[in-house]
Formats: C-alpha cells, sequence, structure tokens
C-alpha cells in the first residue's frame, strides 16, 4: 500500500495545528501585557452571558438583515466542520468516508451540510455585494482602507471557496453519489462533470478534497492576521465583558488610597511608604500606550472584527468628528500588535521604540470628542467596550500631563473651589427657593 | 419673583432630631441654571402635593463629581465623592432622589465602593412609585391628546437600563408618546455627556443636539420630554437653532406633571 498521502496528510496536519498553536501562544502573551484586572466576580451571569450573546448571537439580531445572514454562516461554519472529523480520519488512516458505515443519519448529516454549504455560500455573496456594490457607509468609513478593506473581502472569497470545494468534492466523489445518501445539493453537480472520464474526475475529487482540508488549516493560520479571530474570541471577550451597570465607571483604587491619605487628619505626610507596597503600584495614571490598559480591553481589541455598528452609533461620529470607536480599537491592536513584534526581535523584551497609542495612533481630538454615551458600548454585539479605553486616556491626559482642554480645566477648577462646574459660591446653592 | 417654596433643608431636619423619608439631590444644574431651577422647583411641589417628608442639603451639597471623573480627573471625582459621602454618612442618609441622571448615575454606581451606599432614584422612578402606591395622581390636563416624544437621557437609560419609568408617567398624561427612530437602548445622545457640556465641540459637520432635535422634529411631537437638565438646555438650544420654539416646547417629566395639575 501506498502510505505517502497519510503521511503528506499528518504533516500539513501537525504544521498547520503547530503554527496555529504557536500563534495563539502570542496571541495569549500580547494580551497578557496589559495590567491585570480581576473578573473572577459573578461567574453564572458571565457564562450566561457568553451563551446569549457570542453562542445565541442575541446581539447580532439587533440588526435583523445582517443578523440573520451571520447567524446563517455561524452555524453553517459550525455544523459544516463536523465534516472536518471525518476528512482528518480518512486522511491519517486512508479510509474514504469513514462514518459513512453508520447508514441513514450518514446521509442525514451530509445533507444538512450541502444545503448548509449553499445557504452560507449565498449569505456570503450578500455579504460581499452589502459591502461592495451597495457600499453600506459603516464599511467604507476612514480607518476601513487598505489591510483592513482587503482583509474583509479575502475573508468572504475563501469562505466562497471553502463552501464550493466541499461542493465539489461531494459532487466528483462517484462512490459517494452511487450511496445516493444525502447528496442533495451535489447530485446537481455531478452532471457539469459528466463529460470528463473517471480517471479526470477522481482527480478533481481528490484535489477539492485535499484544497478544502489544507484551506481550512490555511484559514485557521489565517485568523491570527485578521479581524475575523472574532470567530474564537467572542466567546472569551463575553464572558470577560462588562457586568456592571454601563454608567459605572471604574474607581481607581490608587487615587482611592490617595484621597484616603489626604483626608485622614492622623495620618503623616512625611511617612515613609510602608515596605510591602512598593512594586504594584502603578507608575502612571490612565493609559497612553498599550501596556497601561488591562488585558480584558486588549483581548476587546483582537476580538473586535470591524463591523463598525459601534461607530455607526456613535453621536460624535454621526456628526462628522474625527472619533471613531472602531478605529479606538483597531489603533489599540494595531499598537499591540506592534509592540509584540518589538518583543519577539528583541529576545522577549520591550525596547523603547519611541511610540505609543497615544498620539502616534489615536489623536487627542478623537478622545476629547467622546460624550461617553455608551452607545458604542451598547451597539457592540461581542460585548466590546472602546468607551473605557477613551476614559483611561483621558485619565493620562487629565493627571498626568494636566492637558485637558483649556475649558474643561476651568470646569474642574470650578468645581475644586466652589463645588460646581461653573463659578456659583456654594452658599448660594439654595437661592433657588427664593426666586 | 418671589414665590417662596418651603425647602426643609438636613441641618433643620437634624437639628429637630428628625429624619426625612428621603433626600433630594438637587445637584448643580438644578441649583444653578436658571431652566433647570424651574424643574427642581416643579418638583419640591410635587414632593409636597404627595406629602412627602424630604430634605435638602442645600448649601452642603457639593458636585458629584461626574463631569471630572468623565474629563479624566478620577482624583478630583474621588475628592469630591468622599466629601459628599462624609456629609451624606454624618446624616445617615438611606434613600437619595435626584432629578439629574449624572447625579444619579454617579451616586449609585460609584459611590458604593467609596463607602456611600444608599438607595438612589431618578425621580422619574420616584414619581412612578408614588403614583404606584397612590400619593401621586396624574392628569392629563393640558396634556391630554399632546403629542409627546420622549429623549432617553444617556445615563438612566444605556447607563442604568431605565426606559419605561419616564414613559409610564407620560403615558398617564393621556398623552400621545411618539417614539424617535432611535430610542431607548439606541437612544441617541444630546451631546453634553462625558463633560462636552463644558466645552466646544470638536470639529465636524453639524453639533450633536441639532441632530437630535432633528430626529426629535421628524416624529412631529409637540413636546420634547426630557429626563436630565443636559439633555433639557441641549434640546432646548436644538428646538432654537431650527426655530421651532413656538411649535414644539422641551419640557421635563416633572413640569409635565405638575403643570398638568396647574401646581
Amino acid at each position: 500500500m501506498n502510505y505517502i498521502p497519510n503521511i503528506l496528510f499528518a504533516i500539513a496536519l501537525i504544521v498547520g495545528i503547530g503554527f496555529f498553536a504557536n500563534n495563539v501562544r502570542k496571541l495569549i502573551r500580547n494580551i497578557k501585557l496589559g495590567r491585570d484586572v480581576d473578573v473572577s466576580d459573578n461567574t453564572s451571569q458571565r457564562w450566561k452571558n457568553m451563551a446569549m450573546i457570542a453562542l445565541g448571537q442575541s446581539k447580532m439580531v439587533k440588526r435583523p438583515v445582517s443578523g440573520f445572514l451571520h447567524i446563517i454562516v455561524y452555524l453553517g461554519f459550525i455544523i459544516i466542520n463536523i465534516e472536518v472529523l471525518e476528512i482528518i480520519i480518512d486522511g491519517l488512516a486512508g479510509t474514504h468516508r469513514i462514518f459513512s458505515s453508520i447508514g441513514p443519519l450518514y446521509g442525514v448529516l451530509i445533507g444538512v451540510f450541502e444545503v448548509l454549504a449553499v445557504l452560507v455560500f449565498v449569505s456570503v455573496i450578500i455579504f460581499w455585494i452589502r459591502r461592495n456594490i451597495i457600499k453600506i457607509k459603516r464599511f467604507w468609513a476612514n480607518e476601513m482602507t487598505s489591510w483592513p478593506k482587503n482583509d474583509a473581502n479575502y475573508i468572504l472569497y475563501i469562505e466562497m471557496v471553502l463552501m464550493a470545494l466541499f461542493l465539489i468534492m461531494n459532487a466528483t466523489d462517484l462512490k459517494f453519489q452511487a450511496m445516493e445518501n444525502g447528496n442533495v445539493i451535489s447530485q446537481y453537480l455531478t452532471p457539469l462533470f459528466s463529460g470528463l472520464s473517471e480517471g479526470t474526475i477522481h482527480i478533481i475529487e481528490r484535489s477539492a478534497w485535499w484544497l478544502h482540508i489544507l484551506g481550512i488549516l490555511a484559514f485557521l493560520n489565517y485568523l491570527y492576521f485578521s479581524k475575523h479571530l472574532h470567530i474564537l474570541l467572542a466567546f472569551p471577550n463575553t464572558y470577560f465583558g462588562k457586568i456592571v451597570p454601563k454608567g459605572q465607571f471604574k474607581n481607581n483604587d490608587v487615587v482611592t488610597k490617595e484621597v484616603q491619605m489626604m483626608m485622614d487628619p492622623d495620618a503623616d505626610p512625611f511617612a515613609a511608604p510602608p515596605e510591602d507596597e512598593g512594586d504594584d503600584i502603578p507608575v502612571k495614571f490612565g493609559a497612553s500606550d498599550v501596556q497601561d490598559l488591562n488585558w480584558v480591553q486588549l483581548l476587546n481589541a483582537y476580538t473586535c472584527t470591524e463591523c463598525g455598528r459601534c461607530t455607526s452609533e456613535c453621536p460624535a461620529n454621526i456628526t462628522g468628528k474625527k472619533l471613531s470607536p472602531r478605529k479606538i480599537m483597531m489603533d489599540t491592536r494595531d499598537r499591540l500588535e506592534e509592540v509584540g513584534k518589538n518583543i519577539d526581535a528583541n529576545n522577549g523584551v520591550f525596547k523603547e521604540d519611541g511610540k505609543q497609542l497615544l498620539d502616534d495612533y489615536i489623536t487627542r481630538e478623537e478622545l476629547w470628542a467622546c460624550t461617553t454615551c455608551n452607545a458604542c458600548v451598547e451597539a457592540c454585539p461581542v460585548s466590546i467596550d472602546p468607551m473605557s479605553i477613551i476614559v483611561e486616556m483621558r485619565n493620562y491626559l487629565v493627571m498626568e500631563e494636566s492637558a485637558a482642554p483649556m475649558e474643561l480645566n476651568n470646569m474642574m477648577t470650578n468645581i475644586e473651589n466652589n463645588g460646581a462646574p461653573w463659578p456659583y459660591n456654594q452658599m448660594d446653592r439654595l437661592n433657588w427657593k427664593n426666586e | 419673583m418671589s414665590e417662596q417654596i418651603i425647602v426643609p433643608t438636613m441641618a433643620e431636619f437634624m437639628a429637630q432630631g428628625k429624619h426625612p423619608e428621603v433626600l433630594f439631590w438637587v445637584g448643580c444644574m438644578g441649583s444653578f441654571d436658571d431652566r433647570a431651577k424651574k424643574v427642581t422647583k416643579a418638583f419640591v411641589k410635587l414632593l409636597h402635593k404627595s406629602n412627602v417628608d424630604f430634605a435638602v442639603l442645600g448649601t452642603e451639597e457639593s458636585c458629584t463629581g461626574d463631569p471630572a471623573k468623565r474629563a479624566g480627573n478620577e482624583f478630583l471625582f474621588q475628592m469630591q465623592a468622599v466629601t459628599n459621602i462624609e456629609v451624606l454618612n454624618a446624616y445617615e442618609i438611606k434613600k437619595i432622589v435626584t432629578a439629574c441622571p449624572h447625579c444619579f448615575n454617579t451616586i449609585k454606581n460609584e459611590y458604593p465602593g467609596l463607602g456611600g451606599n444608599y438607595q438612589v432614584m431618578h425621580h422619574t422612578q420616584f414619581l412612578k412609585s408614588l403614583l404606584d402606591e397612590g400619593r401621586l395622581t396624574v392628569e392629563g390636563g393640558q396634556f391630554k391628546g399632546k403629542r409627546i416624544t420622549f429623549h432617553d437621557p444617556c445615563y438612566l437609560g444605556r447607563g442604568n437600563d431605565i426606559y419605561e419609568a419616564p414613559r409610564d408617567l407620560i403615558r398617564k398624561l393621556d398623552a400621545e408618546l411618539v417614539e424617535m427612530k432611535s430610542c431607548k437602548s439606541r437612544g441617541l445622545c444630546c451631546g453634553a455627556g462625558g463633560a462636552q457640556m463644558f466645552k466646544e465641540a470638536e470639529p465636524g459637520n453639524k453639533e450633536i443636539n441639532v441632530k437630535r432635535t432633528e430626529e426629535a422634529i421628524e416624529v412631529k411631537p409637540e413636546i420634547i420630554a426630557a429626563g436630565c437638565p443636559f439633555c433639557n438646555t441641549m434640546m432646548t438650544d436644538g428646538v432654537k437653532s431650527k426655530n421651532k420654539e413656538t411649535d414644539i416646547a422641551v419640557m421635563d417629566i416633572a413640569e409635565l406633571i405638575a403643570n398638568a395639575q396647574d401646581l
């Protein structure tokens, strides 16, 4: 017997999965560059969120058309991938359609796969038309040029090709066609190849089979470089997403300690800090670079699939301001990638590169345009919180650089001096009752 | 104008050794802004009408720190918060009502972590509870059959998932409640939040409040109902910029209920 195909298959599988494992390792390493944050609370609510939002697509369907199409592609991809299990066993063992021995159920399964493959194919074409012909606005915003724009189309092409290969593979599998068990769609494609010799048809079948599995392995490794990473990260991201009311912003514990010190009449202002807390105090307030963000925010950045629902709901963006919550997430990921490559190139240690997230990626103008209205957070189908990054970068601007716009500095001075954002005297606070 | 209304302070309550049922947190807008002061008074009238035993902090009240926090000044926010919490805890406050969603959100969500734990209600929730308890009656009066649209304040709606209390009150007026195309969880911001109220907007092609006002005008309301003093200002300015101030009034829900009863 000839074992060469089996060996080649095993090698392809090992290389494909090996590269993927390496990508995942790098991904986790990069995400862990963020500050620590405690997300161990309320696990039942978190599992529920993951089940509803990621698995159940509850936020996707808020926009019915894209939501419906997305569910088809999502279900199609998950279910059709059951077939990959058979392909792997066949490939390694040199068998042919090993599961076909289970009888009619096999036909039902393959039949469902074939129907889904067609539905996915059609949905992906509609996605492509929405993106490239109808030119839906959110796909053509300023940040959606070059790689982000191409990436989106490449994903659609890859999906079309994979679905086509799956159907061709079945249509040209003459033994499978002879079984008449589950070839609900492919039987109509078989006549297309009727003019060819049995040998040629077999070659086409083998090619489609190989390209299908190699394509899947390649796609798996494409994920790390693509916005398509959301198919994996949507699950952890919805689990770790915000579970307190959206209006609630985190209180900074370091500031709390300082304020308590200031308010405590017994505190000794000249006391040396206690020994045990030298290291874990962050050197700066807020965020000017990705390492200053927490790891959930960095996970957010890798999860973003650039759908732009956030930006299309953002009041600042709608009225022509530069701020785009999607760009905040894309910039964060791009900078994180840059930092990750820097670490790879310098034997595991980040070498100062004179760049940061602030100014080199995200401008101050963008940051100050946010109304903190939470529309972006509400719109995100996978629980990303762009607003928290904006606020942490404002924290940096105000508390480290004192670089708030002049009017805001006036407002803050007023609060400090008069307890109100305007220059009114606190003693006049009750005058309204006599007016 | 000298329409004196009775507004007891916590200090007065304390002196008599009494505790009010609820503390009315007036907020900076409610204390100083001419338009918002009218809302404050309307709400006070409703409190009296419903025989609610309430008090205000008066000159002991200070900014919650919300605009400082949203602008990025965590330090100033926490200074304000801790100072306010000291006052509130000294008076052993249990329940707070406020007509400002920003004060509401900050005290309800961000004060507990700093030692301030209170039951906090937005005035629309509080009025709804008075209605449910039979302490307040809401009549249509002059607003019967009027087309009213409600503009969701971000920090009440999306921020805290409160969408129905204000709408229930409007429906009680026998008014025709019409919804804008983006409402409730998808409601468009008025443009004031995140400390934007205190600065010029960044360059763009439109002011956010004008955009929101256009959305309101699309549903041809006679009244735009607000539940936030900042939204009220922004929408009032928006209506003026469209020269519609004779056709469309911007009113807080407390004003609607109080005016309907000629209070």
